[in-house]
């Protein structure tokens, strides 16, 4: 039997159960559509948070150890010369720069509002390693970080707080920290809080005038080469700074190294097994639409058992007769995965154009189609097809033609 | 060119064995017009059953134009089917919502041939139905619906046209067309099997065989053929 012939005599039989037909594909449809847009979602999501979070993936926390290690030798610092020795190239190669900072809570006086601000003392290299950008002005330079030059650069809240919406209104204003004076050179692009609350200065000035504290930092960000590694320059940085503290059992350290790309890996890993668990209760409902296949298809073969009869007297094999179900169900779960498919991609598509509207946080949830579940999905529905419509097709094709003839 | 040799079918329906046939012998030659003849129960459904290769016998030897057909597969049997046996039934059997054309070009199908448009008209021209090419089987008279199948039957050229009481759901009237053809494309040299228990019918052939209980009773030639006036 010819493939023309049998899609016409499938055609026919599905067009004559239309309601049939579309409530058995409807299974299919909300299956597949499912687990497309759920996919989705979870892609999205993913993606979203990786675009964010990417630039600064290969950024290396270090900051000191809270309180004693019970039994322990005291904590030491972390000082200016730890800086030193994990910017010495001979000592990692996986490390391309080491900015220090040292911070605290302070208050920040105005022409006439006082703000508590997070008054970050650093080097140059701070603004761009953390990936913001100036709205007026400029950072501090290097020269300026040499100089103790009396300078600051305000987050946007603070500018906002205390000069106004218009952060060019900030510049060249004196602002007064610890009856200190300080000249606003710059105001830092919003980036959400609690980023939008730090007032940065060099960071001999802030031990000079502020907090003191001699060599001492309490932060320290560690640059890799690139993301990929992060995991070395970890190490390196546990390795030095451990080597320098005189530190051989790891529970006794006095510091604590964090990655964001540890932390963005772990949060990867957890979403993509979220993804998948949630792919997977939408494939129990591709489940009961494979089971709705199967009946209708049993139903269908019952139903034309005469059928059957006389086209197996007039000369069907019962090849022909399993191969005319078998493209029917394939139709029918194929048609049915088809729709949903484009249901699927069709709400993940304007989900991504309405989630934007409803604000920052919803953007983040817009879903984003990946090509493999589409694939993965349709195959599973052309697979249901030939599953489910097996056991009828290969029923009919066994139906021994006399009593095929005989049915009423 | 039929030659059934000793044939017995046994059915099993639970533990009842049923003896449908009981050691027939039967030759048909080529062009001849046979009527079987019997009341029900008598065994002449089975006896078709295994001429129309729709079946296969417990025991005995069937040979269809010199093949042994006795012990073959199911699909030895569908081939055997599609290019040798055309099939008229009581209630038509032509396939639902599917039009008279495309029924008659369904042998075709299953014989695998490809250009099957042309030859499906010329046949259903020549049973009369040229102009009711597109209509679906519920569009037609029972008679019509009976020449569509004659011409279904003999679409692949068949050595052998069975009918198995073609006329039972008929009118006198369009009973008396049906044997019409059936009588014509036996005067053109085809092999017409007809089964019936109807005598006006069975008269209308050259040979009548009657069974009985599973035995072939009687087997006789007619000299008289007797004309339908229709």
């Amino acid at each position: 039997m010819n493939l023309g012939e049998a899609l016409r005599v499938a055609l026919r039989g599905l067009r004559a159960n239309r309601l049939r037909s579309a409530l058995t594909m409807l299974g299919i449809i909300i299956g597949v559509a499912s687990v497309i847009l759920l996919v989705a979602l979870g892609n999205g999501v993913q993606t979203s948070v990786n675009e964010k979070i990417q630039p600064l993936a290969n950024l290396i926390t270090v900051v000191p150890s809270v309180g004693n290690v019970p039994g322990g030798a005291p904590p030491k610092d972390l000082i200016d010369a730890d800086v030193a020795a994990l910017q010495d190239k001979t000592l990692s190669r996986d490390i391309a720069a080491v900015i220090p900072a040292t911070s605290g809570k302070a208050l920040v006086d105005g022409d006439a509002y006082r703000y508590r601000a997070n008054v970050v003392g650093t080097t140059e290299q701070w603004l761009e390693v953390n990936n913001q950008d100036m709205s007026a002005g400029a950072f501090f330079d290097e020269a300026q970080v040499r100089s103790t030059a009396r300078v600051v650069v305000l987050g946007s809240a603070v500018a906002n707080y205390l000069y106004g919406d218009d952060p060019a209104a900030a510049l060249g204003k004196p602002v007064r920290i610890n009856r200190q004076t300080f000249r606003v050179i710059g105001v830092m692009q919003s980036v959400g809080e609690p980023g939008d609350g730090v007032v940065a200065m060099p960071l001999p000035t802030v031990r000079r005038y502020i907090f003191g504290g001699g060599d001492k930092i309490n932060q320290m960000i560690v640059q890799a080469s690139d993301a990929n590694a992060v995991p070395a320059a970890e190490n390196d940085v546990i390795r030095i700074l451990s080597e320098r503290h005189r530190i051989k059992d790891s529970a006794n350290r006095d510091f604590e190294v964090q990655s964001l790309r540890s932390r963005l890996d772990t949060f990867n890993q957890i979403l993509r097994i979220l993804t998948l668990f949630t792919a997977a209760v939408a494939a129990i409902s591709l489940v009961v639409g494979a089971i709705g296949v199967l009946n209708i298809m049993l139903v269908s073969v019952t139903e034309r058992t005469r059928e059957i009869g006389i086209r197996k007297a007039i000369g069907a094999t019962r090849r022909a007769i399993l191969e005319q179900f078998l493209i029917e169900s394939l139709l029918l779960a194929g048609l049915g995965g088809l729709i949903g498919v484009l249901v699927g991609v069709g709400l993940s598509v304007l989900g991504a154009n309405v989630a934007p509207s409803f604000g920052p946080t919803f953007a983040t949830f817009a879903p984003s189609v990946t090509i493999p579940s589409v694939i993965l999905s349709f195959a599973i529905s052309l697979a249901i097809g030939l599953v489910a419509g097996g056991y009828p097709a290969n029923r009919a094709a066994r139906l021994r033609p006399i009593e095929a003839l005989r049915y009423q | 060119m039929i030659q059934i040799e000793d044939v017995t079918k046994v059915y099993r329906m639970g533990k009842v064995e049923v003896r449908a046939l009981e050691s027939v012998d039967l030759t048909i030659d080529d062009g001849e017009f046979v009527a079987i003849m019997g009341p029900s129960g008598s065994g002449k459904t089975t006896l078709m059953n295994i001429v129309g290769c729709l079946d296969v016998p417990t025991s005995g030897r069937y040979l269809l134009d010199g093949t042994d057909v006795s012990r073959l597969s199911d699909n030895r049997l569908a081939k055997i089917r599609s290019r040798k046996i055309g099939f008229v039934f009581q209630s038509f059997n032509l396939v639902a919502r599917t039009s008279a054309i495309r029924n008659v070009e369904l042998p075709l199908v299953y014989a695998g041939v490809r250009i099957r448009r042309h030859a499906a008209r010329v046949a259903l021209e020549q049973v009369g139905l040229g102009d009711r090419l597109k209509h679906m089987p519920n569009e037609l008279s029972g008679g019509q619906q009976q020449r569509v199948a004659i011409a279904r039957a003999l679409i692949n050229d068949p050595v052998l046209l069975l009918a198995d009481e073609p006329t039972g759901n008929l009118d006198t009237a369009a009973s008396a067309e049906i044997l019409k053809i059936l009588g014509a494309l036996n005067d053109a040299g085809r092999t017409v099997v007809i089964i019936t228990h109807e005598e006006e019918v069975a008269r209308f052939a050259k040979r009548i065989v009657r069974m009985r209980d599973g035995r072939i009773v009687s087997d006789q030639a007619q000299r008289i053929r007797t004309e339908v006036s229709a």
